[in-house]
Formats: C-alpha cells, sequence, structure tokens
C-alpha cells in the first residue's frame, strides 16, 4: 500500500496565514514591496463567460473568474505547483485508488456557512447528475471516480459515485483505476464545492450575483451580461487577510485591436491573445509589459485515416512526407511571431514531469528533412496528389493553411485544396471525418502528458483522424497505473512519429500585456491558471 | 385608416408565424448543435443534455413547442449560451441598448443629414453644396468598422476624452462614439437623398409659381417644398430606423455596449436556438411595425395617397 502525505503543502498555508498583519501597513507581507493605495485590477475578456457554476463550466473564460469566486480541493501556485485549497493535504492509498482530503475548518462560504466535505459530496454528484446535464461531467469519467460513468449513463444512481464525508472534514474518495495525478485533478471547476440551499432555492438562477453563495476568495458583485462583471474580495474567505486586490472588473472587449487601444489607454491591466503577429511590436515598444510564456496547447494537422479520406494517406511514407516538408521555424518566426516553438512531437514540452522525447526528424535541418521527404513520396510512387485541408475560419489558422499548401506545392508537388468553415459547422464536418488533413489543436485538460496522449487513443472524442493504433491503447491504459509513466509516453511519442499519426505543427505561446505594476502573475503555469488573490499593484513614485 | 391599420396588423400575424417556422427550419438545418464540442461528448452526456433542453424529441414537437409557448405564454425558453439567463432577461438587458443609441443615432443622422441635403439643394453648386457631396461622400466610404477603431484611437487613447467602450447603463460619454460611428454612413445616405429629391422639387412647376408669386425663399422651402421632397426620404427612414434599433453586430463588438447585436451573433455561432429565435422575432415584429407607421405617416404627408 502506497501511503503519501503532503505535509509542506500545510506548511506553506500556515506560513502565510501568521504573516498576515504586515500587509495592514502597506507593504506585501512576503515580499515587503510597497503597496498601491489602488487595488483594482481590470482585465480583458475575448466573450462573455457562459456560466459561473463550476459544475456546468466548460470554458477558460468562465474558469478564470470561477477559481477566483470558488475554492477547490488543491490551487495551483505560480509554478503550477499544488498547493492546499480547502483541503489542507490529502493521503493517497490502497494503491492510488483511494484518496482522502482534510479540510481546513476555517473555510467559510460567502453567506457565513462551513465549508465542509458534504459540500463537495454534493457538487461532484451534481456533476455526473443526468438532471444537471453537465456538459463537462465527463471530467469525472476522467478521473476514473467510481461509478461515475454509469451515474452519466443512468445506470446508476448519483449518490453511488465513489465520494463520502466520513465527517465533517474529511473527505474520501474511491477510484476505479489507480491515477497518481488525481489530486492535481481538483484543481478544475467541475470538482469544486458546491452550495446546497443556494442551488435548491434559485435553480439556474443561482449565479447571478443576488444569487450566489461561493468560497472562494473574491465574490461576485455585478454582472451586465455582454458587457462587464465585478468581483470583490470576500471578507469570509479563509485567507483573506493575505488577499490584497480589492476588485476585479472584468470587460467583454470581443475586437483584439479595440481591446488594445483600451490596454494603451490605461483602462485595462491586463489582457492576453494579442492581435496576431503584433507580439515583436509590442516587445519592442513594451519590454515590461508584452510578455509571452508556454501555454499548454498543441497545434497540428490531423490525417484521416478512415475511408472517406485520400487513400494515398494510408501509406506512412507518403504522412512522413507531407509532415516533413512543412517548415515549423517558418510558421512560428514568420507568421505567428509570438513565442510559440515548432513541433515535432505532440505533447506540450512544458507539460509537468514531461521529458521531452528524442524524435529523429526533430533534430535534423529543413533542407535534410526536405530531402528526405522528397525521397519518402518518390518512394511511395504517388502521383498528382490533391489534398483537401480544413480549418475553422480565422486569420492565422488561414495563414499557416495557405504557406502549408504553398511548401506541399513547392516541394512534393501536392496540390491542396483549403476550405474553411465557422466553428459549429467545422467540428461537425471534421467528426464526421469529411477532410484528407484537418487543423487541430488540443490544449490539456490538466497538467500531465495523458492529457495530450489520450487523444491519438482509439476511443478519444477528439481523435477525429480516426487514428488507432493497439500498442498505443496499451500503454496510454497502461500509464494510468503506474508511478512512472514517462517511459511509457517516449514510447508513445516515439509511435506516433514513426508512423506519422499527426503532423505536429507548434506548441502554443500565450502572449499577453500587463500592467508592469502588478506582480505575482504566474509566468510558470503552463496552464495559465492566474489566481487574483495572488496578484498586487505596487507603488511606483 | 383604421381599417386599414387593422387590416396590416391581421396580415402581420401569418407574416409572424411564417418567420418563426422558416427561421426554425433553417436555424435547424445548420450543421453543428448548441452541444458540439472539440472533444466529442460521451454518447451519455449528450443524451441528458438534449433531453434537458428538449431537443430529444421530433423535429415537429420541438416547433409546436416553441410556437406554442411563444403566442400562449409568451415564453421564449432559456438561453443555451447563458446558463443563468432567459431569452427574456437578454432582451430586457439587450434591447434598451440598442434602442438607446440605434434611437440616438437615428435622430443625430435625420437631423443632420436632412438639414444638410436641404442646404445643399437650396445654395445648388455653391461652396456649400460642395462641402456636403464631399462630407457625403466621405462619410459613406467610410464604413461604421473603420470608423469605430479610429474614433476610440483619437478620443480615448490620443485626447482621453471618452472611454473607450462600454455602456455603463447608457451614460453619455459611452454613447457618444457609438451613435458617430452608426450614424455617420446613414447621415450620408439621408443626405445625398434628401439633396437630390429637393432638387427635383425645386425645379418643379409649382415651386416656380410660389416664387414669381414673390414668396421669400425660406417661406418657401418649408412650406411648400419640404414636404414632397422628404417622400422618398421618409421611405427610407422607416426601415433605417428599424435597423438602428434591432442591432447593430459591429457597434456592439466595437465598443462593447452589450446591444442585442452581439447576442445575436453570439448565438448565431453558438448555436443558441432560442436566443436566434427570439431576437429574430423581435426583429420582425419591429419591422412590420415601422414599415406601417411609415405607411401612415406617408398617407398623412401625402394627401394623394389614400389607404
Amino acid at each position: 500500500m502506497l501511503t503519501r502525505s503532503i505535509l509542506t503543502l500545510t506548511a506553506t498555508g500556515l506560513f502565510l496565514s501568521t504573516a498576515a498583519p504586515l500587509f495592514a501597513a502597506g507593504t506585501h507581507p512576503v515580499t515587503g514591496e510597497p503597496l498601491a493605495d489602488n487595488q483594482d485590477f481590470t482585465y480583458r475578456l475575448l466573450d462573455e463567460f457562459k456560466t459561473l457554476d463550476p459544475q456546468l463550466n466548460e470554458e477558460t473564460v468562465g474558469f478564470h473568474v470561477i477559481r477566483d469566486i470558488f475554492e477547490g480541493l488543491m490551487n495551483q501556485d505560480e509554478n503550477g505547483q499544488l498547493v492546499p485549497g480547502v483541503a489542507t493535504g490529502y493521503e493517497a492509498s490502497n494503491g492510488n485508488k483511494t484518496y482522502t482530503f482534510t479540510l481546513r475548518q476555517d473555510a467559510k462560504w460567502s453567506n457565513g456557512d462551513p465549508v465542509t466535505a458534504h459540500d463537495f459530496v454534493y457538487g461532484w454528484q451534481r456533476a455526473v447528475n443526468p438532471e444537471t446535464a453537465s456538459p463537462y461531467g465527463w471530467y469525472l469519467e476522467l478521473t476514473s471516480i467510481t461509478n461515475a460513468a454509469k451515474i452519466l449513463a443512468g445506470e446508476a444512481a448519483p449518490d453511488t459515485l465513489g465520494v463520502r464525508a466520513v465527517d465533517d472534514y474529511t473527505l474520501e474518495v474511491t477510484l476505479e483505476q489507480p491515477l497518481p495525478y488525481f489530486p492535481a485533478m481538483t484543481t478544475y471547476a467541475t470538482l469544486f464545492p458546491a452550495h446546497k440551499a443556494t442551488i435548491e432555492a434559485h435553480g439556474a438562477e443561482w449565479t447571478r450575483p443576488e444569487n450566489i453563495v461561493s468560497n472562494g476568495a473574491y465574490k461576485l458583485t455585478e454582472h451586465v451580461v455582454g458587457e462587464y462583471h465585478v468581483r470583490e474580495k470576500s471578507d469570509t474567505y479563509w485567507d483573506a487577510d493575505n488577499v490584497i486586490l480589492e476588485k476585479v472588473t472584468g470587460l467583454v472587449i470581443n475586437d483584439a485591436n479595440q481591446a488594445l487601444t483600451r490596454y494603451l489607454a490605461g483602462e485595462i491591466d491586463y489582457m492576453d491573445d494579442l492581435p496576431p503577429g503584433q507580439f515583436p511590436a509590442l516587445k519592442a515598444d513594451y519590454p515590461d509589459e508584452a510578455t509571452s510564456v508556454p501555454r499548454l496547447c498543441s497545434y497540428y494537422y490531423a490525417f484521416n485515416f478512415t475511408d472517406s479520406g485520400n487513400p494515398a494517406l494510408q501509406d506512412v511514407n507518403v504522412r512522413k512526407a507531407l509532415s516533413m516538408a512543412i517548415d515549423r521555424d517558418v510558421i512560428v518566426e514568420q507568421v505567428l511571431k509570438g513565442g510559440q516553438t515548432g513541433a515535432y512531437n505532440f505533447a506540450h514540452p512544458a507539460t509537468a514531469g514531461f521529458t521531452m522525447p528524442d524524435i529523429d526528424y526533430g533534430t535534423w535541418t529543413q533542407a535534410e528533412r526536405d530531402a528526405k521527404a522528397k525521397e519518402l513520396m518518390a518512394e511511395a510512387g504517388v502521383d498528382a496528389l490533391k489534398l483537401k485541408l480544413i480549418y475553422n475560419t480565422s486569420e492565422s489558422h488561414k495563414q499557416i493553411a495557405t504557406v502549408v499548401s504553398q511548401m506541399w506545392k513547392q516541394k512534393l508537388g501536392v496540390e491542396t485544396e483549403l476550405a474553411n468553415f465557422e466553428w459549429k459547422t467545422y467540428l461537425d464536418i471534421r467528426g464526421n471525418q469529411e477532410f484528407d488533413v484537418a487543423r487541430s489543436a488540443w490544449c490539456g485538460d490538466y497538467n500531465e502528458a495523458s492529457t495530450f496522449l489520450d487523444l491519438v487513443t482509439t476511443t478519444h472524442g477528439a481523435n477525429d483522424g480516426k487514428y488507432s493504433n493497439a500498442r498505443v491503447d496499451e500503454l496510454m491504459a497502461e500509464s494510468k497505473t503506474t508511478d512512472n509513466p514517462q517511459p511509457l509516453y517516449t514510447e508513445v511519442e516515439q509511435i506516433l512519429a514513426d508512423e506519422m499519426a499527426i503532423a505536429p505543427i507548434y506548441h502554443y505561446a500565450n502572449t499577453f500585456m500587463l500592467k508592469d505594476d502588478i506582480e505575482g502573475w504566474p509566468l510558470n503555469n503552463v496552464e495559465n491558471n492566474w489566481y487574483s488573490k495572488n496578484h498586487y499593484r505596487v507603488a511606483t513614485e | 385608416m383604421t381599417s386599414f391599420i387593422l387590416r396590416r396588423l391581421a396580415v402581420a400575424i401569418p407574416t409572424i408565424l411564417a418567420l418563426i417556422v422558416i427561421s426554425f427550419i433553417l436555424m435547424y438545418s445548420a450543421p453543428g448543435t448548441p452541444f458540439t464540442t472539440e472533444r466529442a461528448l460521451p454518447p451519455e452526456v449528450m443524451a441528458n443534455l438534449e433531453a434537458k433542453y428538449g431537443l430529444d424529441q421530433p423535429f415537429l414537437v420541438q416547433l409546436w413547442r416553441y410556437v406554442s409557448g411563444v403566442v400562449f405564454a409568451f415564453d421564449f425558453g432559456p438561453s443555451f449560451l447563458y446558463k443563468d439567463r432567459s431569452v427574456a432577461d437578454i432582451i430586457r438587458q439587450g434591447f434598451p441598448v440598442t434602442l438607446t443609441y440605434g434611437f440616438w443615432s437615428f435622430v443625430v443622422a435625420a437631423v443632420v443629414g436632412i438639414t444638410l441635403g436641404v442646404l445643399a439643394a437650396i445654395y445648388h453648386n455653391s461652396w456649400l453644396d460642395y462641402l456636403a457631396v464631399g462630407v457625403t461622400v466621405g462619410a459613406q466610404v467610410l464604413p461604421n468598422f473603420v470608423m469605430a477603431p479610429i474614433l476610440v484611437l483619437v478620443f480615448t487613447l490620443w485626447l482621453g476624452w471618452l472611454p473607450g467602450g462600454g455602456w455603463q447603463g447608457g451614460a453619455w460619454p459611452y454613447l457618444v462614439m457609438p451613435v458617430i460611428a452608426l450614424s455617420t454612413s446613414y447621415m450620408a445616405s439621408i443626405a445625398r437623398l434628401t439633396r437630390s429629391s429637393m432638387l427635383e422639387t425645386l425645379n418643379a412647376n409649382f415651386i416656380r409659381t410660389a416664387r414669381a408669386k414673390g414668396l421669400p425663399m425660406r417661406r418657401v422651402v418649408i412650406r411648400h417644398a419640404l414636404k414632397p421632397a422628404l417622400l422618398p426620404v421618409i421611405s427610407y427612414l422607416g426601415p433605417t430606423f428599424v435597423g438602428m434599433i434591432t442591432g447593430s453586430v459591429v457597434i456592439d463588438i466595437y465598443f462593447s455596449t452589450g446591444g442585442i447585436g452581439m447576442f445575436l451573433v453570439n448565438a448565431a455561432f453558438n448555436r443558441d436556438y432560442s436566443i436566434i429565435m427570439g431576437i429574430t422575432i423581435l426583429t420582425g415584429v419591429l419591422t412590420i411595425l415601422f414599415n406601417l407607421a411609415v405607411d401612415v405617416i406617408y398617407a398623412w404627408i401625402d394627401p394623394k395617397i389614400r389607404l
């Protein structure tokens, strides 16, 4: 039986709470930096969030808000490492199939109620209850909590879910499969607690500012759909003494250029998703504000392995030739220009605990790759290859598709028909395999390599190329139960490269503008999960 | 007149029903559903979602439920997109915004446009005429999606006079740029229409007679020329007004005003069936009503037209 305790986590928590009184003097409790009088923070939302209900949320934009107004068992620190949230620590037992979380006794809901293990049980059962109809119910299946899949399918009652309140402050989770990274998955919204009385009293409207009861460092105080929302520091939060930013305002600004103008005019403090191609100029003009950090997403072209795809794609040499002929350097340096890196494997290099595999063609020069590509194409003996390349409507996808089709034409004589569709139509077409090559991308649901590599298993819901390899399926199944999955991941990546299951193109970077008096931003958190409670505005002379 | 209005309203009912049915069919034939996501949802999750929103029912049942909900209970259903809002909530919040900036844009466009057009016609071929023509051509070639970023650049970034976007309940600093951006090209069209119509009227025999009798120019224009000259302008103003108050996507996107134009576009992209239907019906009803209003005003201005 394996038992792990996370004592250091509790220690950090204790340190922060004892350091509290210093902050009142206008200096940061840990760093001693002088703090500004104005502790309001305004940022830009590309789109309005669809919900603040933790169990219903499926989007990043909503998760940024939910993380501030609710708190799960564990949080992430500025490096993406686990730190205590409502739980002070946990123990794994039964070969990583049982996790016991100890909850802090001073955690409170915004109405003053204590946050207990029952609130987690309620929230998690709610997430898989067919009546809730959460689009993110599958996240609990992913965590392999006992009976999650059956409950979602209506074959078991929600109260048979493998989560139990041993007492008010002890939560026991049982899994169907051992999952070493289960605690990391509790940082996502779906596994946050929920306040039963509020939800029962207000139904779908419980997340409105006038109704909401939440347990995070902030509470939602205003929300005008499509315009803005405000979250203000919550006095009932257990660590409120160490929360420095008083008020966070999110403004919906759809247009990136308009948002940038307003940033430069001083109306907002932070915006990401900078207008395409503008990063180098902004970096030159605002070196302290324009930043690019790795982001846990990979961009790739999926090949259609089914009968509806071009038969030539069944030939590994053709797939390899197509992939090798793509000059990734041109794409990241001339087209994207935002700190992205060319990709020759699938999982993002910044994924926690992931060692990059040695993919041979990744170490070659482009000239070598081009020569090999031509050779492989000749070997395949395919003449006059014509491919349909689809992408969802967007300026940068279009630029990349155009550049790639040029490379294929010039180097391999392959003709490419480009077709773009708006998002939902695109998903429909891609999901029905009506393509030869499809622009795709995947962002990590959690910070562990399986979030990427599971995608190339036969049954994964986003494996739209329908790639299937029994050995890959076997390795990924095995990776769930082992303490050291890295060798398995390396083998999977190797198979992907040998078979060129997909053509990896680049690993994402997040480019953003952040005012230089805002400190505490988690630059090394590759999921870009930021918690406003860790940020503060320093005084500037 | 009353019977005319009643007749038109009676025709409006089947028109709106047809609008609902056709929109409903078109919407459902678009690929994808509100729940299409990059990771195909497990069948059990999809089944739960479809059951919750009634999408598991046959098409005709869904159509009937929707139409009867709207007709008998005035219930437009919950939004698929915004989980804690109903379609009525969204329209209640977004429509006043659109109505406010749409109304003021209309007033500005109509008043400035008509004045400019009349002056240009009276002082035909003078510097004033050339200026007016120059301004209107310039305004017309500058679409609002070009104008909006320029306004923000000038008034927000360089001058720092106005907020770059938002609504804040319609406080005037938030209203200025949307109104300028939305009204300019309409104003130009109205001015050009007024000018040519006015020129034609001023050359008409009855105006020449009035002038020959020695009436002052001012009186000739206001008493005799303006009414007939405005007839073509009014037929343009009706649909323009509806267009302005039923949402401008460009204004909502560039100025983050939170009007219904933005909601409609987002709903279309996300297949939020109930919001698409709600806003379509709203726009349809307003279009019918304002076309009727234009007809009534026509009859009042031009006694030759009998309703």
